[in-house]
């Protein structure tokens, strides 16, 4: 059994999804090859082949993937599938968009978002917005799997995989790359930081935002947000943490002003540690909170920058 | 121009669903239903676009049980002007509503195909690329933006750290984000007038597709409980606890 990992690159270096999703792939083959297809992707390519436990890197070069767009990465991971048992992209925007496109072309039900390899055909994924596991096995030829990223530990590095160059799929021609509009931040990336520090609706305003940059500054934390706080316009909507936004599990997640709807607990209550800092003591999120603290944040969060020194 | 909506009927998005207790699934009956919240934005979108005379027709399309027909005419109360029920018992995994949908596609033949980027009941968020490899058409998943112009689209898509914009050839597949809009309240008028709307029905087996499921669902668990927390006076005893007992920072 050999498994295929596509890799979610910028050409130039692998993002970490990438190396979560090696982990996975491991646990359900005994052989992981990765796929990099990118134009000038080279130093992409040689950055997976240096993966722990990967010994092939197939790298497809050609200017009509340079911006990933899942028409073109779709025809080819089906021009390489054959002789794969497991299919593997990791559960980001990038892979979400692809890979079901493989799955329908090769007849297959796609294993959305797994949290957990039981066997090589059975794995764990949660429903309803984390509210329930299902455990589901798959019959079928080929698993085409996307991968929840927090679910596994990033592959380490140490490997020298060969890198082998396969011939690039042709233009599917129908679509075509515009622009992008790459939001700004110093911090560290949200689905990668060790601790965040999340705001909601209480927060009130995009200015009150402000007041939780010391506190992330001092903890070298990523910012994030909850829908309420995303849709009232205080922050941008790629802070986002939820079923719709991004899942998170960080060692320390520190809720300000966030009540603690469903929504937003399917996205990171799987982290470490959660503290909670809000006023209302009846709020959802106590009863999620390893450590909560009732009253204003607008207190709480510089006496908290203080205390930290 | 005739535009596509697919749209699921799934357990209302602010009831918490329980696991059963013999761990064969989610208890769903006698619980509140409603239209997937993603297929109400694409509803929304598909209805704006016909407000503003690029699109002449709006079919809404589901599948699963009878009841189906609720979100149906709740859609057609929304803005759609008719709508087609593939019916059937069996359980739906995306790659047969995809299958069903091609079936429905290319019968109808629609210019645009607008769906929800995913249903919050399996999450799996994988219909729209599914039916768009399908059909050998173009897809932007995930928009925040849909601008219909001569014979294409351009779409803004909400990626991970910013956005993105894809142009592409119609025929083609869009799958909402949530920031694409904001779907209006359903009226008593509409809802009274969408009573009147055409409402077909049709099976699996006349479309020529097998559901049977792909996957097997061996149970269905809680998830692992956190235990639980305890609430601290103060924030020098937060700060202290991080540090000894938790050892976070």
């Amino acid at each position: 059994m050999v498994a295929l990992v596509i890799a979610e690159h910028d050409n130039a270096s692998l993002k970490g999804s990438t190396l979560h999703t090696v982990t996975a792939a491991a646990k359900c083959a005994g052989e992981v090859h990765v796929l990099v297809a990118g134009s000038n992707a080279g130093a992409a390519a040689a950055a997976a082949a240096k993966i722990a436990g990967v010994t092939k890197v197939l790298h497809a070069d050609a200017a009509h993937f340079a911006d990933g767009l899942a028409e073109n990465i779709s025809e080819q991971i089906l021009a390489i599938a054959g002789g794969y048992t497991h299919i593997l992209a990791p559960a980001t925007a990038y892979g979400k968009n692809i890979l079901p496109r493989v799955a329908a072309k090769l007849d297959v039900a796609q294993i959305s978002e797994i949290t957990k390899v039981d066997a090589p055909d059975t794995f764990e994924r949660p429903i309803y917005a984390g509210n329930a596991i299902a455990y589901v096995q798959s019959s079928d030829k080929v698993k085409v799997i996307t991968v929840r990223t927090t679910g596994f530990d990033a592959a380490a590095e140490g490997g020298s995989a060969a890198v082998e160059t396969v011939a690039a799929a042709a233009d599917f021609g129908k679509s075509a790359f515009v622009g992008r509009e790459v939001a700004k931040s110093d911090r560290p990336e949200l689905t990668a930081a060790k601790i965040i520090v999340s705001g909601g609706r209480g927060m009130g305003s995009a200015d009150a935002f402000k007041v939780l940059e010391p506190l992330a500054d001092k903890l070298n934390a990523a910012m994030g947000a909850s829908r309420a706080a995303v849709d009232a316009g205080f922050v941008p909507n790629d802070w986002q943490v939820g079923q719709t936004g991004k899942i998170v599990a960080p060692s320390l997640y520190i809720a300000v002003g966030i009540s603690g709807a469903i929504q937003h607990l399917a996205g990171m209550k799987d982290s470490k540690v959660i503290v909670a800092v809000n006023k209302d003591p009846e709020a959802p999120i106590f009863s999620v909170a390893d450590y909560g603290i009732v009253g204003d944040l607008f207190e709480i969060v510089p006496q908290l920058v203080k205390e930290l020194g | 121009m005739k535009v596509l909506v697919p749209v699921k009927r799934v357990v209302d998005y602010n009831v918490k669903v329980r696991v059963k207790s013999d761990g064969t699934g989610v208890d769903i009956a006698n619980v509140k239903m409603s239209m997937n919240p993603f297929d109400e934005i694409a509803l929304e979108e598909a209805t704006r676009l016909k407000e503003a005379g690029k699109v002449t027709e709006v079919v809404a399309v589901s599948a699963g049980v009878a009841q189906c027909q609720e979100t149906l005419r709740t859609g057609m109360a929304i803005g759609a002007d008719r709508g087609i029920l593939i019916e059937t018992g069996v359980e739906l995994e995306p790659l047969a509503v995809a299958k069903l949908l091609k079936a429905v596609a290319d019968k109808e033949q629609p210019q645009l195909i607008i769906l929800g980027k995913q249903a919050i009941d399996d999450d799996s968020n994988q219909v729209g690329q599914m039916l768009a490899a399908l059909l050998g058409w173009p897809q932007a998943t995930f928009a925040s933006k849909v601008e219909l112009g001569d014979g294409k689209v351009t779409v803004t898509r909400e990626v991970d750290g910013g956005l993105e914009t894809v142009a592409l050839q119609l025929p083609a597949i869009v799958t909402t984000d949530l920031r694409l809009n904001e779907p209006r309240y359903v009226t008593l008028p509409n809802i009274m007038k969408a009573k009147k709307k055409p409402l077909d029905t049709v099976k699996p087996e006349e479309l020529g597709v097998d559901v049977t499921p792909r996957l097997k669902t061996l149970k269905v668990a809680e998830p692992a409980k956190r235990s639980a927390g305890i609430k601290v006076p103060d924030v020098a005893t937060l700060v202290s606890k991080l540090r000894t007992e938790a050892k976070v920072i």
